[in-house]
């Protein structure tokens, strides 16, 4: 396994609350921070800026609006955040928060990610956090900006603050008719006092009846570059005399190096071969070399094999590995309510059943890349990952060396879905880079994406629950071993509820997932429900709504059978059609589906061809980008409910090519009814993953209608119907 | 074997010696600094990678270089005629069918391709057109709006 194994990465994705910014070597003055931004070596700039004539202007301090922004005497205003961008819209919405409290348009707006040289620490970008973390803190940046902008106009003119109006990047004195933008204000001696000031907690944004430029749909500001080709991802990034790298990999899980001979790679020309225990890797002026060289080396190499579990027997493994106290940290998701064993004496029905989650993977389109650059002592590296700031003291930690004298840089990315929350790759560049005395690009090959990315942790979730004699749940016993604790609680209304995550030995690598374990917690769930619902004779969404209290989650419901028109279809579909539908709530949001699957049982293949869902998340900050995520969800869902597995046996991973594994393809699309419910009283959550948990149960509950048979796993296996 | 190889690269006369079995792809983005072409698997199932020889699309990671000999070849730096951007990626654009963009190139040249084929299709034919191209953000349904929209753009073009 590798040494930077991440054994409960799940359990840290969601701490993304901001730290504190650190200092370093690269963090640079103010003046040197506008050279940066002038340079060609910012990646994320793409044009030159006219920062040149502006004064050095005082520290860009954490917390200050100078680490937050900065007003060019051009107009244009450049904004700092420690997010990325993975495609799912995060720079259009900061953009928009920006603009939003600084009253400008978005085109003013240059917003720099993820550079820790020059940007605040967000945190990852994971969590769903951005909305609800980012966007305030980038908005309360801007508005305390503005608030001391309209201040120095207001000194100037000897006017009071409540005569002044502040509108597309200038105040305005309606009364005289005098006007000055922001950029005359850049250019004032005192602008230092506006940068070095401390944003408060509490400064007023903007309320959401007075949005103009958030609650619309701002299109991606980098679209352009995305449709010419020529906007750089993290693979896409060159250096001066860079080198292309490659990583010889052992042939299975936890094989140790026990002899090899470099000597045959190193005589090849232009090779760089770096080894350090069980890391081997070269570098070469072509990737085609390096691999070259690599080949040469591995048919040199004996290895020791260590013994490793199969998929075959995976869930029995899980089960006989688990153990108590992982709970730990998420526990306080789980829990108990009244007493669970006298419920379930007293019930009058009682079932149990045990479901079953299988491991995948992500696979981004964009596997992980690197390019490092070392340069007398420090290092740059510019690689695709949704942690900057854990990236970076990765890298100052692996190389002994102070963190100021890393800098990480996170160009906009080909997707991450919580699988890209570690440095591994930025590590092996880094060492070949050092071992090369030039700058390495190291891409890893779908293949390694596939092997040695962390996982989706696979699960086993028992649940067992009692009814009364109303039909109504009376007792709820839920324990996941191994999958994680997200979404663990159940949303319903039961008296008495015991839940609990038990951590096991997970036999792969496991992290981060789009919803984290949310998809298999509500997976298991609702599927159960449906099996309540049918031991009680009672439809699924009257059984469903006899049990919630939440007004939010009973709208996504109710709406989506309203529209999908579920009670009037359920029942009454031909042969081997059926309907399922299934709620729940994450990360502040809540949502509701609808499916249509038709089944052909002689092929045991499931086709789901109508999904209806609706989705709500407090007030809608971009609707068409929120829409685009929901749309993503149902289709990566899709997935993960019907066709993707990993599949592994004596260490090796049997199907690490798109080939084997199947992802939803343009066929698999089914037709969409999807619905937004805006709701501007309410705080807005982040929308990006939660829309993915109900599509798995509800298709499992249509495959239960159109067939009576019950699946109870994911992915569903649809040879579980075949007949004959 | 090193071998010189030329060919027109999105309309420019282009030769350069380099191992004739390397895969286009990497010549295009090592050699060429064309890095719109994108690696998504290296196999030929993704489609990431594709772009038109003699305007029609291939997938680059399983053509070796020598293969485009004497050929024309367009990436998707080259599509766009003197910064007017091809209807396909206004349509791209305009429809947001894209989330992170990194399989962009290669539905918009696929795309292309389809419709230089079938100038009009219906959407189970551009499903089917499509279906070897994999998007992992889900912008499928986009896509196809984007392609049905850029037909239209296009009747009575070319
Ligand atoms: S990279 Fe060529 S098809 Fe995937
Ligand atoms: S937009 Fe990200 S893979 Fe298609």
């Amino acid at each position: 396994m590798m040494k930077d194994t991440p054994a409960s990465e799940m359990l840290e994705s969601e701490c993304c609350e901001p730290v504190d910014e650190q200092r370093s070597a690269f963090q640079v003055s103010r003046r040197g921070f506008l050279q940066l931004l002038g340079s060609g070596l910012l990646i994320t700039v793409t044009e030159s800026v006219s920062f040149g004539q502006s004064r050095a202007t005082g520290s860009r301090r954490s917390g200050t609006v100078g680490a937050r922004l900065h007003i060019g005497q051009d107009g244009r205003i450049t904004v700092m955040t420690g997010k990325v961008e993975i495609g799912q819209g995060s720079r259009a919405q900061l953009t928009q928060a920006a603009a939003e409290e600084l009253r400008v348009s978005v085109d003013q707006i240059r917003l720099v990610m993820a550079d820790t040289a020059l940007v605040p620490n967000d945190g990852t970008t994971a969590g769903s956090r951005t909305t609800p973390s980012t966007v305030p803190a980038v908005r309360r940046g801007a508005a305390t900006a503005r608030e001391l902008l309209t201040e120095m106009a207001c000194e100037r003119w000897k006017v009071d603050r409540g005569t002044v109006k502040v509108r597309e990047g200038a105040i305005v004195h309606p009364a005289t008719g005098r006007k000055i933008t922001y950029a005359a204000l850049a250019g004032a001696k005192d602008i230092a006092k506006v940068y070095e000031a401390a944003i408060p907690r509490d400064v007023e944004v903007t309320p959401v009846s007075e949005w103009e430029v958030l609650g619309t749909s701002v299109p991606r500001p980098n679209r352009r570059d995305l449709v010419t080709g020529a906007h750089r991802f993290p693979s896409d990034i060159v250096r001066p005399r860079m080198l292309y790298g490659k990583i010889l990999r052992p042939p299975s899980y936890g094989a140790t190096l026990s002899a090899i001979d470099l000597s045959e790679a190193k005589a090849m020309d232009g090779v760089v071969v770096v080894r350090d225990g069980n890391f081997v890797g070269c570098a070469a002026p072509t990737s085609f070399r390096a691999a070259q060289a690599v080949q040469a080396i591995a048919k040199t190499a004996s290895w020791k094999a260590a013994p490793h579990p199969s998929s075959k027997e995976l869930f029995s493994y899980l089960k006989n590995h688990a153990r108590s106290g992982g709970g730990g940290r998420r526990g306080s998701r789980g829990g108990a309510n009244g007493s669970v064993e006298d419920a379930l004496e007293k019930a009058s029905k009682v079932l149990r059943e045990v479901y079953g989650i299988s491991y995948i993977q992500h696979a981004p389109m964009e596997p992980r890349a690197a390019v490092a650059e070392w340069n007398d002592g420090t290092l740059a590296v510019w690689t695709g990952s949704q942690a900057p700031n854990r990236v970076h003291s990765q890298l100052a930690q692996a190389f002994g060396i102070e963190s100021g004298r890393v800098r990480v840089i996170i160009p906009d990315m080909g997707g991450g879905f919580g699988g890209k929350h570690t440095g591994e790759v930025a590590v092996e560049a880094a060492r070949l880079a050092k071992g090369a005395g030039r700058p390495v690009s190291l891409r890893w090959s779908r293949e390694e994406e596939f092997i040695w990315a962390y996982f989706r942790p696979a699960g086993v979730i028992e649940i067992q629950a009692g009814l009364d004699a109303n039909g109504l749940t009376v007792a709820w016993d839920f324990t996941n071993i191994n999958s994680g604790g997200a979404a663990i609680a159940s949303p319903y209304e039961i008296r008495n509820k015991r839940t609990q995550f038990l951590r096991s030995d997970p036999p792969l690598r496991q992290g981060s997932y789009r919803c984290l374990a949310a998809t298999a917690n509500n997976f298991a769930r609702e599927s159960f429900m449906d099996e309540l619902a049918a031991a009680a004779g009672a439809d699924p969404l009257a059984f469903r709504l006899a049990h919630i209290e939440n007004a939010r989650l009973r709208a996504v419901l109710e709406t989506a059978a309203k529209r999908f028109r579920f009670s009037e279809r359920k029942g009454k579909n031909g042969q081997d059609v059926g309907v399922g539908l299934a709620c729940g709530t994450e990360k502040g949001s809540y949502v509701a589906a609808c499916v249509e699957v038709s089944v052909d049982r002689k092929r045991g293949s499931i086709d789901v061809r109508r999904v209806c869902e609706v989705f709500e998340c407090g007030a809608i900050q971009n609707p068409d980008n929120l829409r685009s995520q929901v749309e993503g969800c149902i289709i990566m869902g899709l997935g993960g409910a019907l066709t993707e597995e990993i599949q592994f046996e004596n260490g090796k991973v049997l199907n690490p090519s798109f080939r084997q594994y199947q992802v939803p393809r343009f066929a698999d699309v089914p037709e969409l009814d999807i619905h937004l419910l805006d709701r501007p009283d309410l705080p807005s959550a982040g929308g990006g993953e939660t829309p993915i948990i109900a599509i798995a149960p509800a298709i499992a509950n249509a495959v239960f209608e159109a067939t009576g048979i019950r699946i109870r796993c994911m992915p569903i296996r649809g040879v579980a119907l075949k007949q004959g | 074997m090193e071998e010189t190889i030329k060919f027109r690269l999105n309309g420019k006369p282009t030769e350069l010696t380099v191992d004739s079995d390397r895969m286009l792809l990497w010549v295009l983005r090592t050699d060429l600094a064309l890095t719109g072409t994108k690696y998504g698997c290296g196999e030929g199932y993704c489609g990431a990678c594709t772009v038109l020889v003699d305007n029609e699309p291939i997938r680059s990671c399983r053509t070796p270089v020598e293969d485009v000999e004497d050929k024309e070849v367009v990436t998707i730096e080259g599509l766009a005629n003197n910064g007017d951007l091809h209807p396909l990626q206004k349509a791209f654009m305009e429809h947001d069918a894209l989330q992170c963009g990194f399989c962009t190139p290669g539905m918009i040249l696929t795309a292309y391709g389809l419709l230089q084929e079938n100038p009009q299709p219906s959407y189970s034919e551009i499903l089917q057109g499509m279906d070897d191209n994999l998007c992992r953000c889900g912008a499928h349904k986009r896509i196809v709006q984007a392609i049905q929209a850029a037909s239209k753009e296009m009747k009575g073009v070319s």
